[in-house]
């Protein structure tokens, strides 16, 4: 979390602050929690040009993909039960979406083209008559790629469809401008960008106003979409994380670029490396890299070694579940051996250059190791192998 | 500062739960070996705060799963249940499993039970706000599979003598639930020994963080998951566990089990004061005054007063108390709790709540005492002005 | 994922690694599949005596993985195909203090074992 963040939250925790509940409507301690609410959606609002009154406050991001889709799904369940999606969308949408097809709904979940972005023809092909909902992700967390939201919008307003975007890895790091965007619903993360965990936000469009099945109900919080008693201080918290990101976002990610870039130009000329998703469209603090013959988790054991010596965990490298890149059509062995690779806040350039280090030397060591780089530098073909599957 | 007599509606997070969340709210820094292993020990913290609820609740650590408050958790009990108990029936034949639940639980059981896919009945309550046996064997049939009954309420403060309710609910293999969200922390719990199937509690309500609570649940009782996307809390709720917020809940917990007696005997003796005071006016009524009622709580009426003007002008005073629950509708109805008790309408409309906290001290009573006085004896006085202008 | 000190220690200075040219005195088990993410070859070399003169391996997969194989090429080297044969997987985990969600990585170097005893004696009778 931002320090400045933890220092808007600390001024609604404990006896000595604004500690009220801000439903309470009878006193001052519940009207300056209201208040520090408000403040908080204005600021969430702004990052994303909406209006603070179309900003529902969630436990998180799974809460308002949960809330956007089946909400939706169920509150329009008579005009239609089919749903559209992708293969590589977050388990909170891919889930809430399987929770449907047992509830009776069909889903259509895209293949992505091998760049990880969505093919406009093919989802065109997919949209049917009793289509409801497409939830489509902005930015996807594994690979980075940036969707063309705008151009999957207009195709849903011209069918009447709802669109939702799951907007978790892109707010703050991607200029969304919701009063242009044809886009109905949208889930946001607090702790994805230097804010508290335990909140979120789903941007639910106003006019059209766009409708959907409460949750949670029980007090008529938030209204009436989501009940339940407002952490003030989390909420204070997410405010301000959207507000720094708004005021920082253009120079960070100048900075991220570079610091990217540098990255991936210290390990390109490797052998067999694969940049996973497309390379343009992405954001700007992600790159993720198949280094083919060697495993991505014992790859990543060399780097958390990295994160202990230069004492950050900021360039955090993780192993990515692979069904993502699976839905890229990446073969057996790319797949494994792909390592994500997050730049953020905190990010040196010192610590790029560790990391190159790092991963040159240990991609070598364990390409030692691996009995399928001997067999790619024999010239035997890995796939003609009939290999027992346990 | 005003004086925060609505310790029911939140509390002030404690500076020992504070103090023990900041370090899960900062950025890791100091040994750098922490960054590896802080993985590991979020995990643990995680743990050790589940024992800790759990022994609040009488409870085993596995039986805790973690929610973002107690009305997710009511929620998750209801529609829970409710969803698993449809998914069990086979389609042609309709779910026979009914639910019954008190008229006087909080609106975040009263409004779910609106919303589910079975029937579900309400037990009354005499005129002393409690459900009674005699009453609750009228309203459950051969098909209620669960009885939920709150453990105290919000409003009146009454306790319930759950225990022949439990007993009835096993003779039938019923299960049963409470909602201790008010009870935690003020008055002994004991999950286990108790035989109830589910309980819910809530972090806010004892000096822990808003936006965190759980759904104490024996593993007999079938309930289906609500939110999807992730294998979370033993599969039952997904979404990033929001760490501080756990493990602020944990130290809260211990606290409430630590001095329950102990600021059990301080509020107690704060409300006694108040209530031998709020006596010596003929106008005032306490409600349920017979009842057993939570140390901290009264709740009473003031004769030819509107509830609304009566808690503004106490807040000009400076003094912060409420009508009944914090809820977000702001509508100006009677409490369901008090018309279930059969209190009169305008009775009921002048309804004050005050909820001592162990923050609170004697002056902060006598503050309360000469507010009232102040403001009942200026009313009284033009009374008798408008009596004589006729 | 925490890993053990041993994990690490067989990570970090894996034992016998390598190759052994194809003869008859040399077994090879090449076991798991890419798909899977580990795929292990283990080759034993043995003497006259039907010893374990020597052991080398390759592997592919995570850190668990690594150290399976590698403690394994230790404990086998001096031992009769017989005894090597009778190493089981839950020896090799407990060594290694394996987590259970790499309890497959020990089972995978007991099937390469038994692959490289199975591939020697084949060639010799």
């Amino acid at each position: 979390m931002d320090e400045r963040v933890v220092a808007e939250m600390l001024k609604y925790m404990g006896p000595e602050s604004s500690f009220g509940n801000p439903a309470s409507r009878s006193h001052s301690f519940g009207w300056e929690a209201e208040a520090a609410v408000e403040m908080a959606r204005k600021q969430v609002a702004d990052l994303v040009g909406a209006n603070p009154k179309e900003i529902i406050f969630t436990s998180g991001a799974t809460e308002s993909d949960n809330l956007a889709i089946k909400g939706v799904a169920h509150f329009n369940q008579k005009r239609g039960k089919h749903i559209v999606t992708c293969k590589t969308e977050h388990k909170a949408v891919l889930d809430s979406c399987r929770q449907l097809e047992r509830e009776g709904y069909e889903v259509t979940y895209l293949d992505p083209m091998q760049n990880g972005l969505i093919d406009l023809e093919v989802l065109k092909d997919a949209l049917r008559d009793d289509t409801t909902l497409v939830s489509i992700m902005h930015v996807n967390n594994e690979i980075g790629v940036i969707q063309d939201i705008e151009a999957i919008g207009k195709i849903c307003r011209e069918r009447k469809i709802i669109f939702h975007v799951d907007a978790a890895q892109s707010a703050g790091k991607v200029a969304i401008n919701l009063e242009q965007l044809p886009v109905d619903l949208m889930s946001f993360s607090a702790h994805k960008i230097y804010g508290p965990k335990g909140i979120g936000a789903l941007y639910v469009q106003r006019k059209p106003r766009v409708r959907l099945e409460a949750q949670m109900h029980g007090g008529g919080h938030e209204r009436g979409m989501r009940s339940g008693t407002l952490a003030t201080h989390q909420i204070v918290g997410m405010g301000e994380a959207f507000r720094i990101a708004k005021e920082e976002m253009v120079a960070e990610n100048e900075r991220l670029l570079k610091l990217r870039n540098k990255l991936y130009d210290g390990v390109k000329d490797m052998e067999e490396v694969y940049v996973n998703g497309d390379i343009d469209h992405r954001i700007a603090g992600n790159i993720n890299i198949s280094f083919n013959y060697v495993e991505g988790e014992s790859l990543l054991m060399a780097l958390n070694d990295l994160a202990i010596s230069s004492g950050s965990a900021c360039t955090s490298a993780s192993l990515e579940p692979s069904y993502v890149l699976r839905a890229l059509g990446r073969n057996d062995e790319l797949a494994h051996s792909s390592i994500r690779f997050t730049m953020g806040r905190y990010t040196t350039e010192e610590e790029i250059d560790l990391t190159i280090e790092h991963v040159r030397q240990a991609v070598e060591k364990l390409r030692e190791l691996s009995p399928l780089w001997d067999m790619y530098k024999e010239g035997i073909d890995i796939a003609s192998i009939e290999w027992a599957a346990h | 500062m005003a004086v925060y007599l609505d310790n029911n509606a939140t509390t002030a997070l404690d500076e020992k739960v504070l103090e023990a969340m900041l370090p899960y709210m900062g950025q890791v820094t100091g040994n750098p070996s922490s960054v590896h292993r802080f993985g590991r020990l979020q995990k643990d913290a995680i743990e050790q705060a589940r024992e800790s609820v759990a022994q609040l609740a009488g409870a085993r650590a596995e039986q805790v799963i973690f929610t973002s408050g107690g009305t997710e958790s009511n929620n998750l009990l209801l529609k829970g249940f409710s969803q698993h108990a449809v998914a069990r029936t086979s389609t042609e034949q309709e779910t026979s499993a009914r639910i019954a639940i008190s008229a006087i639980e909080h609106m975040s059981m009263l409004e779910p039970a609106q919303n589910l896919p079975i029937e579900v009945d309400l037990v009354p309550v005499d005129t002393n706000g409690c459900a009674t046996l005699h009453a609750v064997e009228q309203v459950v049939t051969e098909q209620t599979s669960l009885m939920s009954v709150m453990s105290a309420n919000n409003e009146t403060g009454v306790i319930q003598n759950l225990s022949p309710l439990i007993a009835f609910a096993h003779e039938r293999d019923c299960f049963f639930h409470t909602d201790a969200s008010q009870a935690a922390g003020k008055i002994p719990l004991s999950f286990v020994e108790s035989g109830v199937h589910a309980m819910t509690l809530s972090a806010h309500k004892l000096y822990g963080p808003a936006g965190i609570g759980a759904l104490v649940i024996d593993k007999r009782l079938p309930i289906s998951k609500l939110q999807f996307g992730g294998a979370q809390e033993k599969n039952l709720r997904a979404g990033t566990e929001n760490v501080p917020a756990i493990v602020g809940f944990g130290k809260a917990a211990e606290l409430a089990l630590a001095d329950l007696q102990e600021n059990s005997l301080h509020v107690r003796a704060l409300r006694d004061t108040l209530e031998k005071g709020l006596k010596r006016f003929n106008t005032v009524t306490i409600f349920a005054e017979k009842a057993e009622r939570l140390p901290n709580t009264v709740q009473f009426g003031v004769d030819g007063f509107d509830g609304e003007t009566l808690l503004m002008q106490l807040d000009k005073k400076a003094i912060a108390v409420s009508s009944g629950s914090a809820c977000a509708s702001g509508k100006a109805e009677p409490s369901h709790v008090l018309t279930a008790m059969q209190v009169p309408a305008t009775l009921a409309n002048s309804a004050v709540r005050v909820s001592l906290g162990k923050n609170n001290t004697m002056s902060d009573v006598e503050a309360l005492l000469i507010a009232l006085n102040d403001i009942i004896e200026i009313n009284r006085h033009s009374a008798v002005m408008m009596a004589a202008n006729v | 994922m925490a890993y053990g000190k041993k994990v690490l220690d067989h990570y970090e200075n894996p034992r016998n690694v390598g190759s052994f040219e194809n003869s008859d005195e040399i077994g090879t088990g090449m076991v798991g599949a890419p798909a899977c993410g580990d795929v292990m070859k283990l080759q034993i070399k043995v003497g006259n005596d039907g010893v374990i003169e020597d052991a080398v391996f390759k592997t592919y997969g995570c850190g668990s993985a690594i150290a399976s194989s590698s403690l394994l090429t230790e404990w086998v080297k001096g031992k009769t195909l017989d005894e090597a044969q009778a190493i089981k997987n839950t020896q090799i985990a407990e060594e290694l203090a394996l987590p259970p969600v790499k309890i497959h990585c020990s089972v995978l170097a007991e099937d390469a074992i038994n692959a490289a005893i199975a591939d020697y004696r084949q060639k010799n009778n």
